[in-house]
């Protein structure tokens, strides 16, 4: 918890206290590998002691490494910018540094945040801390990790199509994607921009929304971004709450994740809440929409590396479309060249109607979908994974069962609404998570009802034994 | 028949900033890359936020140009991989689903003819290339220079309706003068006008020729092409699309490439950069704002100064002299006298030393005193001429006739004296110009060379005249 830090700090000092948190990450990152890049102890200490009269007094946290931080290695976990260190920091992590955070390290994620285990990494996967033979998910798996072991109490993420979530759901911690547009995307290296957030996660409802009130807000650098009322004093009632359970999505769900779901849904109605089955429709055409327009804005934001402003620039002699090709083929890895060339495609003349149009003409019926529910129900209720996480290397090879892991997650994205992901159980020792989707901006809704789920499930803090 | 049309790319660099961060708009003698930020670097993460103000250009030029102007401003990404491009995709305006081009559909009257205008678009400017060991074509490396990357620019195409290079360069003229008295362009900044321009001929395919940078240099480069197109088909050779480059110095056209296929540039509407609706109030309200353009401006200068139509329009395609014209007409009500010499003395010296009027340090308050002296006949008209160089460079005028004594001799002793001397050198003339009146003017011009011209020639016919009476 942020209040331990805050704690420890007044009573024994910044110096106790990082000291404390690097030892427990020299101990547990040969294991977990949570991080690509993690700042020495000697300027995290001092850079902590600079702000220690802000809010957070200095409290490290983790930031997943396709955020830019000035001076800090910015990787995406791509040996395309393994060696790439920004001038300029995002807007959310001047907002954290406002407030009194430092910067402990940079963690481990899917290369340019195209995977859901972290298996894609240049660097390497990173482990699920409840079982190290087993992913963490992904792409923030490092930042899951990282909170999930408690090396930190907060991370940031970044979800595209589930990023924050899946992550969320397998390390037993707290993640939510924001509704779009309420958190900068300035400085959060674009792998699909009208899809993805930049959001918070934690070990407790509280912390989770204590760093999300930090970094959201409008920004004048994000034309994508929108003001919105942070109002947060909304006082929920599980008596009588309205949930709607994604019966389709439910039905495509792993028998051991419906069991645990089961149970978490019959606390719910032990405590009062109106549950009731809906049908979001469109099932089969959710993941291709949506992995129809992520590639398609993937292809073209990922144009700008060709290694001659920064980045892998191994290669420098010969024409220019020698060495862009060159560099680009050496610098990315094959997830990445495959969405790279699946986009283009789609976007290329003759496609674009029959791909990419269709593509927004689903996603605005997800949409309508979604917001018919949205009028009769408060909230949205589905598994955040419909699997148990699995074993390093098992999906990795297989595209399509990797793609559909997505499902219950790319929803959230699509439509622009918020999504949070909590613990809810486990299954033989493996965490469950449970996604709750609520009203565009209605992101404070939604974490008021996280603390009250916290209660009934007592599930926060929790931490493997390794 | 030869087909002609423009694309026409002009920098707003009176926006302040670059278009979609806040470099200055003006790189003029900066260090190549100090001009520049994260979002026009295209570094990872970083966003577009687009200048409002460039809105508010595009629809004035809009308004201008005839145009129906589109009530979103959206824009999208025109991909292709290319060294000048920060990105490898340049933010542009693209007509397909979910973006459109500002306006579309408008005209520019030349010599009583219409020039349609298909569409304009705001976009960005790409890096600047140079190539240190050669041209486009032989330099071993490029450098590039992202100071002008990002700049805002106005896309101006038109229909293929020009049909000689002169209209082309006219158009061009025209269209700089709209876009100066809409001050939406500086163009005495580098780099500020810059024209692709697709020529066909009767017989041919299109070629498009690139890097035009003036209305001189676009009659130049499509003369040139008509040329070539049209020598090569008498010799049996096919034109084939290909775009070529025009090379200002040797003021030839090389191939740059060949166009075989339409290039695929995936146009998706840019997710950074949600359209923007435009109210109507909105563009009321700047086209109420909107100074006055060339065509009034030409009606205006015809009415209230009483000029003819050619005069107005000479001024007026040239902002400045028009400025510099209504400036003067303040104190100097010989409006035509005052038109007359600034399109013709001072234009054509403006022109020999390759400068603008701008750029020169001739004031109205010479100029007016120039022609006032010439006026009241303390000069001649062959000093007024050779004055206007001098107010060209500062100098001031009464100054510079009294010093290099300039002033017509209307003294009539010393104007006698001079003619009696040449009459007492020329006795045999003096006997026939009694006879031949003819001779008379031989003895006026005697005279003026005696006195370097800056005597009143009809003086000297007169006082020669009663001279001769007095003899016989
Ligand atoms: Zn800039």
């Amino acid at each position: 918890m942020i209040s331990e830090y805050i704690k420890c700090v007044t009573d024994e000092g910044i110096e106790e206290c990082i000291s404390r948190v690097y030892d427990r990450v020299t101990k547990l990152e040969p294991k977990l590998h949570a991080f690509i890049t993690l700042v020495d102890k000697d300027t995290v200490i001092n850079n902590a002691k600079q702000v220690r009269s802000r809010k957070l007094m200095g409290l490290p946290v983790a930031v997943k490494d396709n955020i830019s931080t000035k001076g800090i290695r910015t990787t995406c976990g791509s040996r395309m910018l393994s060696e790439y260190v920004p001038v300029y920091d995002a807007t959310v992590i001047e907002r954290l540094a406002s407030k009194g955070a430092t910067i402990l390290g940079k963690t481990n994620m899917d290369e340019f945040a195209m995977g859901s285990t972290t298996e894609t990494s240049f660097f390497g996967p990173s482990r699920n801390p409840w079982d190290l033979t087993r992913v963490p998910g992904g792409s923030s798996g490092g930042s899951g990790v990282a909170i999930a072991s408690k090396m930190v109490e907060i991370a940031l993420g970044s979800d595209t199509g589930g990023s924050i979530r899946a992550p969320a759901s397998f390390n037993g911690v707290y993640g939510l994607k924001p509704s779009y547009g309420t958190v900068s995307r300035y400085g959060l290296v674009a792998y699909a921009n009208s899809l993805e957030q930049i959001g918070p996660m934690a070990r407790n409802a509280s912390d989770l929304k204590i760093l999300f009130s930090i970094i959201s807000g409008f920004d004048i650098k994000d034309a994508t971004t929108v003001s919105f009322d942070k109002k947060d004093d909304v006082d929920i009632k599980l008596n009588g709450f309205r949930i709607g359970i994604l019966k389709d999505i439910m039905d495509r769900s792993s028998p051991e994740v419906q069991n645990v779901m089961s149970s978490f849904i019959e606390k719910l109605s032990s405590e009062g809440a109106l549950i009731e089955e809906v049908q979001l429709g469109y099932i089969d055409y959710i993941l291709p929409a949506y992995y129809i327009i992520a590639m398609s804005e993937a292809s073209s934001n990922l144009a700008r590396f060709d290694g001659v402003r920064y980045g892998y620039g191994r290669y420098k002699e010969g024409t220019w479309i020698q060495t862009f090709s060159a560099n680009r083929a050496e610098g990315f890895g094959s997830e990445v060249k495959k969405r790279i060339l699946l986009g283009s495609f789609i976007l290329s003349a003759g496609y674009y109607d029959e791909y990419y149009i269709k593509a927004l003409k689903i996603r605005k019926l997800v949409k309508e979908s979604v917001d018919n529910i949205l009028k009769s129900h408060d909230v949205i209720l589905s598994p955040t994974m419909p699997i148990l996480p699995p074993k390093l290397g098992d999906v990795i090879d297989d595209p399509l069962k990797m793609y559909a892991m997505d499902l219950n997650t790319v929803v959230a994205n699509l439509t622009g609404i918020p999504a949070v992901s909590v613990p809810v159980g486990f299954y033989q020792g493996l965490p469950v998570g449970a996604q709750f989707m609520g009203k565009y901006l209605n992101d404070f809704f939604l974490l008021n009802l996280v603390s009250e789920v916290e209660k009934i499930t007592k599930m926060a803090e929790l931490t493997p034994s390794i | 028949m030869v087909k002609i049309g423009l694309e026409v790319h002009v920098h707003l660099n009176t926006l302040n900033t670059k278009l979609f961060c806040s470099c200055s708009s003006n790189y003029e003698d900066k260090e190549p890359n100090t001009n520049v930020c994260p979002v026009c670097l295209g570094l990872p993460g970083a966003l577009p936020v687009v200048n409002e103000r460039a809105l508010t250009m595009a629809v004035m030029v809009a308004t201008a140009l005839h145009m129906e102007i589109s009530h979103i401003l959206s824009f999208s990404r025109k991909h292709y991989f290319y060294p000048d491009m920060s990105k490898n995709y340049q933010i542009t305006q693209y007509d397909g689903p979910g973006s459109t081009a500002i306006a579309y559909n408008g005209w520019i009257e030349i010599n009583g003819k219409k020039i349609r205008i298909r569409r304009i678009n705001i976009e960005e400017d790409p890096a600047k290339s140079i190539y240190p060991t050669g041209s486009i074509l032989t330099s071993k490396y490029t450098l590039l220079d992202y100071n002008r990357s990002g700049i805002g620019l106005l896309e101006i195409v038109t229909e293929p309706d020009l049909e000689n290079p002169k209209e082309a360069r006219q158009f061009m003229e025209v269209l700089r003068s709209i876009l100066e008295h809409l001050d939406v362009t500086n163009f005495e900044l580098e780099g500020a006008m810059r024209a692709d321009c697709n020529v066909s001929v009767e017989g041919g395919e299109r070629v498009e020729v690139k890097n035009v940078g003036s209305p001189k240099d676009a009659e130049a480069a499509i003369a040139y092409e008509i040329a070539r197109q049209n020598a090569a088909l008498r010799s049996g050779v096919k034109i084939r699309r290909e775009t070529r480059h025009w090379d200002s110095i040797r003021k030839v056209t090389v191939p740059l490439r060949s166009k075989e296929t339409e290039e695929d540039y995936r146009y998706f509407p840019d997710p950074d950069l949600p359209p923007y609706y435009i109210p109507h109030e909105t563009i009321d309200k700047i086209i109420k704002s909107m100074p006055e353009l060339p065509e009034s401006r030409i009606d205006r200068l015809i009415k209230q100064y009483g000029l003819d139509e050619y005069q107005a329009q000479v001024l007026v395609y040239q902002k400045q002299l028009a400025d510099f014209f209504e400036e003067a007409a303040k104190e100097y009500k010989q409006y035509k006298r005052l038109a007359n010499v600034i399109i013709n003395e001072v234009q054509r010296r403006l022109n020999e030393r390759e400068i603008e009027l701008k750029n020169s340090k001739l004031s109205t308050e010479h100029l007016i005193k120039v022609l006032a002296m010439e006026d009241n006949g303390s000069i001649s008209v062959k000093t007024m001429k050779d004055l206007i160089p001098k107010i060209i460079d500062g100098i001031d005028p009464e100054q510079y006739v009294i010093q290099n004594n300039l002033l017509i001799i209307t003294d009539v002793t010393a104007l006698e004296n001079v003619i009696n001397s040449v009459i007492s050198k020329n006795i045999e003339v003096v006997r026939k110009a009694k006879q031949d009146p003819k001779v008379v003017d031989f003895l006026v011009g005697m005279v003026m060379k005696e006195v370097k011209k800056r005597a009143n020639p009809k003086q000297v016919y007169e006082l020669i005249q009663s001279k001769l009476r007095e003899i016989s």
